[in-house]
């Protein structure tokens, strides 16, 4: 639901960029990055896109939407270890609490890619 | 030849949410308040919750940001307490944003003294989820989850339970009434997030209610103390 939010906020990002341009180019590809630890859906966000670029300056655009695992470190491990979203966080070697997320928190506009005029 | 171009963004997608956020903390932090943020699904008791709250911590000076689809129930119930209660219709929206917040420090703005405050409590709308990647401008996350849902809802919720600061367990009174395991609740959450805070309570009894007040005149007696403390060194 709030991936509409997510997409309204995320053209509006674009879309500064795009007037801040002296030509203004034709996007081709508009790339995000996703973490797993996050509250968003790819395909969500992938269907609001859709919609909401309609009859815009990003109608036809694609996006492409890059998916980051969550990569939690055990410090007693010293080691980098997958989690179970919903299952298990804790190591799977000793057990210990989830303290540091290396990745799975992102939420990014990562590049944005047009064809030469 | 099809010659493509791109231009890195680096950008995060709620960049435009985070600026209202910090921008509403830097509000709050010249006034001298502390802003919690309350999230919890619908039903889990927030409003119970703040009225018990409203009622055993008169010392502190106490404003009220209530996020509500489409009512204004929740903020009449907290009215009675004679405190300042500013309602927030976030409409279609299942959370609260920053600019929605900001509105709502506007309008509190307008019709009180913000300096005179001790805490601005921003309760959020019933929601596990989208709460829970929208700050509002919040100095600490308390997130309540109630005995009748469930031991394995900060599994199923994980970033709520993350992100939260303060967690209390509600409705305790009706524990044995259920097959609910509240030290299997404390696991879940703890494998998520090691440090939370973690309080059984029940806003009808008032159980463990003591302690939930402790901890919160702390956070609001430790924010007081940076912020004169930054006063004096800059």
């Amino acid at each position: 639901m709030h991936e509409t939010d997510m997409t309204k906020a995320l053209i509006g990002t674009i879309r500064d960029w795009w007037d801040s341009q002296p030509e203004q180019p034709t996007i081709e590809k508009v790339h995000l990055v996703v973490g797993r630890f996050t509250c968003v859906e790819p395909a969500s966000l992938q269907f609001a896109f859709d919609v909401q670029t309609q009859g815009t300056f990003l109608d036809g655009a694609q996006l492409v939407i890059q998916d980051i695992p969550l990569v939690a470190h055990c410090h007693t491990c010293q080691a980098d270890y997958l989690p179970e979203v919903g299952r298990q966080y804790s190591c799977p070697t000793c057990n210990s609490p989830m303290e540091d997320i290396r990745s799975g928190r992102e939420l990014k506009i990562d590049r944005l890619e047009w064809a030469a005029v | 030849m099809h010659q493509t171009f791109d231009a890195a963004l680096e950008m995060n997608l709620l960049h435009a949410n985070q600026q209202g956020a910090d921008h509403n903390r830097a509000h709050f932090d010249a006034w001298g308040i502390t802003c919690l943020n309350l999230m919890s699904s619908p039903g889990a008791g927030k409003t119970q919750l703040l009225e018990r709250s409203l009622r055993g911590l008169r010392d502190l000076k106490i404003a009220i940001i209530e996020g509500d689809m489409t009512t204004e129930l929740d903020a009449d119930r907290l009215r009675q307490y004679g405190v300042p209660v500013i309602a927030i219709n976030t409409g279609r929206s299942c959370h609260l944003d920053s600019k929605m917040v900001a509105g709502g420090i506007h309008q509190l703005q307008q019709a009180h003294s913000p300096t005179e405050l001790d805490l601005v409590v921003v309760e959020n709308v019933g929601n596990l989820v989208c709460p829970a990647e929208f700050e509002v401008g919040e100095h600490v996350k308390v997130a309540l989850l109630s005995v009748t849902e469930g031991e394995d809802k900060p599994l199923k919720y994980p970033v709520m339970f993350r992100e939260a600061d303060c967690l209390l367990i509600t409705k305790t009174d009706l524990a044995p009434y259920l097959d609910i395991d509240l030290d299997q609740i404390e696991a879940n959450v703890r494998q998520i997030n090691p440090h939370v805070a973690i309080f059984q309570v029940s806003a009808k009894t008032g159980d463990g209610l003591d302690a939930w007040f402790g901890w919160l005149r702390q956070v609001v007696t430790d924010r007081v103390g940076r912020s004169v403390a930054h006063s004096v060194t800059s």
